[in-house]
């Protein structure tokens, strides 16, 4: 047997998170398939050189510039009926990419899939979360192959042996054809040049009491620059208007664990300690002393945000 | 051309549930129920489309026991035209309410799938791309926007950093995140005229579908707390801690 992950990539750059993938697939003690669809040279190379890859499969074709979930499931069932690798597990890390994905697959074989898996465990055992991460439910698969997407800050990421020092091996396959019944029409990127959420070491977010879009940029945009930091949002400050909404952390948004979180005057509701509850180190900024936040800040400091946040933008170096 | 609608009903979102002491379950007994927020959000586009003179008839269909029938009259209130209830008293899992809701789809021949993009107690995700895999259609899942015209609909996703278009050929499943609109509250004329509107029953068994669970629930259990720090109080005194911290250059 072996075990595929497929690999999360944006055309330029291969996700960092496929590193973690790769961890969580090493718990079935199999070889390791990479699949990347569409991409270019520097993905399939970065690829490559995760620890712990047997090999890099790669399918391109002009339909997979844009990938599908259509089209990437249809091709991950095509390859594993062609190859002889047998595949009893197929997992990615848990994003907007792979939560559109792996559930079309896991329908196309019949089986049901774990979405967002905390732990794995001997005979087909996993831990997730459900109602917003207030419990843990830990389930056993009864299915033949397992499809699942893993809670990235979950696992550590594999590391990487220097590009050209590895020798894995780089198969190219084709794809099925296109589905044409979907067409991919345009997107857009919320240009910043700040790092990007997901990856980002330090996050600065912010809650509705920043009172107003312009002050929520005033107060917090000149502390994320200068801690070189990625912007956060709850939710209350998204359905505000405040902040627009792909910065949201929480259940509903995006789930980070930087090394530093800093919330600032959020309240903090289970929606949004969710998304941010596996960050190393957090620092939350409140007025109201009973905030939920300080529950989970490692350093709380009650203070009127207005006054403390440029306080402590002006005293970073 | 018909779109139809699937509503889950849920523990209410503002409820925190608790664990049943023997870790077999969460204990909801009792506790007050409604319909899954992202599916209002999915009915409350359905109807749009319909006034727009987009769409003829909106279904909402639901899948469990009998006690799902007021779910299903919530979204007769919205404005739904009728109701269908696939009635089973089994435990249901994704895979198997998307083949109860495929049989449902291609008895009532609908041309627009619209569901919610999650359910807010499983928070899995599944269902429309369960769904359009099991029928072979197009998805569209985590939509902030819909637009159709003659036979295609164009959809706005969310994505991680940004946004996607699709153009999709109908019949096609849509799931709907909370930004594609602001559901109507429903009001209570609405509620008492939604009483009169029919809700079919069908019996899950008369499909004949393998509906039977694939995951084992084994524990349920709180999850472990962060651990509470400490409060300082002022900027320097932050900083000073934080600074002490390898790796963290303030």
């Amino acid at each position: 047997m072996t075990t595929l992950i497929l690999a999360e990539h944006n055309g330029k750059e291969l996700s960092p998170a496929v590193q973690n993938a790769v961890t969580a697939a090493q718990f079935w003690q199999a070889p390791i398939d990479l699949l990347v669809a569409g991409g270019n040279e520097a993905i399939l190379q970065k690829a490559a050189s995760i620890s712990g890859v047997t090999r890099v499969v790669h399918a391109n074709a002009a339909h997979l510039a844009h990938p599908l979930a259509e089209d990437v499931a249809n091709l991950i069932v095509s390859l594993a009926q062609d190859d002889q690798k047998h595949y009893q597990v197929i997992l990615a890390a848990h994003s907007s990419f792979s939560r559109n994905i792996l559930p079309r697959v896991g329908a196309l074989f019949d089986v049901a899939m774990i979405s967002d898996a905390l732990t794995i465990q001997a005979n087909n055992t996993y831990t997730r979360s459900g109602y917003a991460g207030n419990v843990h439910n830990l389930i056993q698969s009864t299915d033949k192959i397992q499809v699942l997407t893993i809670h990235t800050s979950s696992f550590s990421a594999a590391g990487l042996i220097d590009i050209g020092g590895a020798n894995t091996e780089i198969v190219n396959i084709d794809a099925p054809a296109a589905f044409t019944k979907t067409r991919w029409v345009s997107e857009t990127h919320n240009l910043s040049d700040r790092p990007a959420l997901t990856s980002a070491k330090i996050v600065v977010s912010g809650g509705r009491s920043l009172g107003s879009a312009e002050k929520f940029e005033e107060v917090l945009s000149p502390l994320a620059t200068k801690l070189g930091a990625a912007l956060g949002a709850t939710r209350a400050a998204v359905d505000a208007g405040y902040a627009p909404n792909d910065i949201q952390v929480g259940q509903t948004g995006v789930v980070v664990a930087p090394e530093l979180y800093i919330a600032i005057g959020v309240s903090g509701a289970v929606q949004h300690t969710y998304g941010m509850k596996d960050s190393k180190i957090v620092v939350a900024i409140n007025q109201d002393p009973d905030a939920q936040i300080f529950q989970v800040a490692d350093y709380g400091l009650v203070a009127d945000l207005f006054e403390a946040v440029p306080t402590l933008t002006a005293a970073l170096r | 051309m018909k779109i139809l609608v699937a509503v889950k009903r849920v523990v209410d979102y503002n409820i925190k549930v608790r664990v049943k002491p023997d870790g077999s379950d969460v204990d909801i007994a009792g506790v007050k129920m409604g319909v899954n927020p992202f599916d209002e959000n999915a009915i409350e586009e359905a109807l749009r489309l319909k006034e727009q003179g987009k769409a003829t008839e909106v279904i909402a269909v639901s899948f469990g026991t009998t006690a799902n029938q007021d779910v299903l009259r919530h979204a007769l209130a919205m404005g739904a035209d009728r109701a269908i209830l696939v009635e089973s008293e089994e435990k249901l899992q994704s895979l198997g309410v998307a083949k109860l809701l495929k049989a449902v789809v291609l008895r009532e021949q609908a041309n627009l799938i619209i569901l919610g993009k999650q359910s807010i107690d499983d928070d899995a995700g599944q269902m429309g791309q369960i769904l359009a895999a099991l029928l072979d259609y197009p998805q569209a899942t985590f939509a902030s926007s819909i637009k159709l015209e003659g036979n295609e609909a164009t959809v706005t996703r969310e994505i991680d950093g940004g946004t996607e278009t699709l153009s999709l050929d109908l019949p096609a499943v849509i799931t709907a995140d909370l930004r594609l609109n602001e559901p109507r509250f429903v009001k209570l004329p609405n509620l008492m005229m939604a009483r009169k509107k029919p809700i079919e029953n069908i019996n899950a068994a008369d499909l004949n579908l393998d509906i039977q669970p694939r995951l084992t629930l084994l524990k349920v259990s709180e999850p472990p707390a962060r651990k509470a720090g400490i409060k300082v109080n002022s900027i320097d005194e932050l900083l000073s801690k934080l600074r002490a911290h390898e790796g963290l250059e303030l």
